[in-house]
């Protein structure tokens, strides 16, 4: 397909990968931050590519993984609710809560639909007025615009029986998270290429000059992941740190300005708990006081409350980068896809499935 | 890595606990990936225990009076239940029909269960069962005997069927997974995701404006064709639910065999991938319902591509890989990239990423 096999070019990207040996002098640790990266990298094996030298580690960058237990929770009991009609991403479905997930409500009669946009969820809203349609908004700042555009429409449009549950996480405070963790070991980041799409690069700026860390707007075909990595490994060994560009054909300066104040009108910043990892200051957005009408926590009544993971799950681990699926005990054993104890484990971004389908080895032994 | 992966394949196949931990059947038992794996080996296959189940094939295949004969069965569930290339009347014929024919055998007879919804427009009814007329004319098959239900309003999606058929299996083929060797190359008669991507691309809430037509279509003729001259075949599968990837784990299963695939040399059509990566599918987990593989005797491989390209539903017909001994049950996919992926069943139905 054009614009797209040229970036799974097999002879470019093996040239790439031998570049990047060519400069490659010493062990570097490096964190792509996005689910879709680590899906790519798993996929396509390209980590194979890499010097010995490169590790790469996997993000938080996934909405499944990432979004808590006790919202998923939520989730399940208003979609039990006879008179919802509850609209999700279809990954987040399956994800487990503390007991149970989404199919298991529709199983039991629960009017659960996979929706591929909020509008489409809105669309529903319009045409079934004597029921209410909740969307369940995850995501990071890519499907932020979207999900504000609904809340925005149905207030225009005065569709009242339309609300979201939010559970929506950025990628910056993140970064800073993991930075500032006593046991970190990222020296270099590649930056998730669509959320930049939407929010532009300047707020990286500080973070890569405060924590002395290169980080690269990255995209996501195998030509770009390594394009990312050459990038960021050229100013480890150089010694810089600035915020670079490897994906400009998706990304400028600005970020999209229209997408940015229409997240600006409907959401505001908040500090968000994040599965796994714990409660980050000013890590998400949840809806203003304007559009407070639309939230589905307080129509329903089932805001507040906490729940935690109980099971062994080491996904805060991974998700922090500072340790790999395979070194969790439980890895294909007690985990799996169809028994997942952590969200990392369900979701085809999350680094543990990728690892559990694509599990890459050396060609020597098979 | 290679204690790891074997350690994984045992888990698979030895879980102590029945099916999951999902209490109540969800919709992805019906997927084709690791959750109806659960199901038929966990429940079915103990519970109805016999050798022809455990061949694990499309088909029973059985002797009756001397002759080898082919029995399976199908039911069909599809919304909506027109798509572009088909209805629901032409999968429930063709389908029964592929499957008897990937047991080597020549489709004489289908049956035809009818579950109707309350209100079901007669016209559309009437649209279906002459797609099913239509079909079977196509397939050289009769439908010889059928049964019809209606259920209450909501008790059903406006029409579920079920067919099942029989054949004859001429000539001595013995067509089946364990037949499978180390050598053996595997081939593909055509592009694949067709039929997945058309259905998906009328769903409520998804009306891409793309141009995919199921590939939906009787295999008999090109199959028996391709048996006429001699070649020596081990195994067919046609791709249906779960696609291309849930076949060939499947085969590489029950066979005790590993199977490397060759990602460069699977036929896509640009708009089925194109649709795959916009909703952030793999076309390779994609239904298809007029494509198959044959697992065929190396020596044999490149007079069975020349017999299959002589077949209008062979015209790409090409090897996609190949089968060695080395892992049993093991499936790779050599990527575009040329690195090595590992290839698994999915847990149900391929679900569109977030972003």
């Amino acid at each position: 397909m054009k614009f797209m096999d040229e970036y799974r070019d097999a002879a470019s990207v093996r040239a790439l990968a031998g570049r990047i040996r060519g400069i490659t002098t010493r062990p570097w640790t490096i964190m792509e931050v996005c689910g879709g990266q680590t899906h790519t990298i798993v996929r396509f094996g390209i980590d194979e590519l890499l010097p010995k030298e490169i590790t790469l580690v996997h993000g938080p960058g996934c909405p499944v993984c990432v979004t808590p237990a006790e919202l998923i929770d939520k989730a399940i009991d208003i979609a039990s609710r006879s008179d919802v009609i509850f609209c999700s991403f279809g990954d987040m479905i399956r994800v487990p809560g503390t007991k149970e997930n989404l199919f298991s409500v529709k199983a039991r009669g629960g009017d659960v639909r996979v929706v591929y946009s909020p509008l489409d969820a809105l669309k529903l809203a319009a045409a079934n007025r004597e029921r209410e349609v909740v969307f369940f908004a995850v995501g990071f700042e890519t499907t932020a615009p979207a999900n504000a555009m609904a809340v925005y429409q149905a207030r225009r449009q005065n569709i009242k029986n339309f609300s979201l549950l939010v559970s929506h996480v950025l990628v910056p405070p993140a970064i800073e998270a993991i930075l500032s963790s006593p046991e970190n070991r990222v020296q270099g980041f590649l930056a998730a290429g669509h959320v930049c799409t939407v929010m532009g690069y300047e707020e990286y700026r500080p973070i890569a000059e405060r924590y002395n860390v290169p980080i690269v707007v990255t995209g996501f075909e195998p030509y770009d992941i390594l394009q990312g990595v050459y990038m960021c490994v050229t100013q480890l060994e150089e010694g810089r740190s600035v915020v670079e560009n490897a994906y400009t054909r998706a990304v400028r300066r600005e970020g999209n300005v229209k997408a940015q104040e229409l997240i600006r009108e409907v959401f505001c910043v908040v500090e968000r708990k994040w599965r796994g990892i714990g409660e980050i200051p000013r890590s998400g957005l949840g809806l203003r006081d304007e559009y407070i009408e639309f939230d589905a926590e307080r129509r329903f009544g089932v805001a507040g409350g906490t729940s935690e993971d109980t099971s062994e799950c080491i996904s805060g681990l991974i998700l922090q980068g500072v340790k790999k699926p395979h070194e969790c005990p439980a890895f294909g054993t007690r985990c799996t896809p169809d028994r997942p104890l952590g969200a990392t484990m369900v979701s085809s971004e999350g680094a543990c499935a990728a690892y559990y389908r694509y599990r890459r080895f050396s060609s020597k032994e098979t | 890595m290679a204690d790891e992966s074997n350690e994984r394949k045992k888990f698979v196949l030895s879980c102590p606990i029945p099916i999951t931990e999902y209490p109540r059947i969800v919709l992805g038992h019906g997927g084709g990936g690791t959750l109806s794996h659960a199901l038929i080996e966990k429940m079915f296959v103990p519970s109805f225990k016999n050798p022809f189940l455990d061949a694990r094939h499309d088909g029973a295949v059985f002797e009756i009076g001397g002759r080898k004969v082919a029995f399976t069965t199908d039911s069909y569930v599809v919304r909506p239940i027109f798509f572009p290339g088909g209805d629901i009347g032409t999968l429930a014929v063709n389908g029964t029909v592929n499957d008897l024919v990937m047991c080597g055998a020549r489709p004489l007879f289908i049956s035809a269960g009818l579950v109707l919804e309350e209100g079901l427009p007669m016209e559309t009814l009437w649209r279906i069962v002459q797609s099913m007329k239509n079909s079977a004319e196509a397939a050289g098959v009769a439908i010889v005997t059928g049964d019809t239900k209606v259920v209450d309003k909501g008790k059903g999606d406006l029409i579920f069927i079920n067919t099942s058929g029989v054949g004859v299996i001429e000539g001595d083929h013995s067509i089946a997974p364990k037949n499978v060797r180390p050598g053996d190359v595997v081939l593909i008669n055509g592009d694949i995701g067709r039929h997945g991507m058309a259905v998906m691309s009328q769903r409520e809430g998804l009306e891409f404006d793309a141009a995919i037509q199921s590939d939906c279509a009787p295999l008999a003729e090109i199959v028996l064709k391709l048996l006429a001259t001699g070649v020596e075949v081990h195994c067919l599968r046609d791709l249906t639910r779960g696609g291309l990837a849930s076949a060939v784990v499947e085969i590489a299963g029950t066979a005790g065999v590993q199977i490397d695939l060759d990602e460069s040399a699977i036929p896509v059509s640009g708009s089925v991938r194109a649709a795959c990566e916009f909703l952030g599918l793999d076309p390779i987990y994609v239904a298809n319902e007029g494509r198959f593989i044959a697992i065929v005797a190396a020596k044999d491989a490149g007079r069975a591509v020349e017999a299959l390209r002589s077949h209008p539903l062979g015209a790409e017909a090409r090897p996609i890989g190949t089968v060695s001994d080395r892992r049993a049950g093991l499936v790779t996919l050599r990527t575009t990239i040329g690195t090595q992926a590992i290839v698994d069943m999915l847990s149900g139905e391929q679900l569109p990423r977030i972003c």
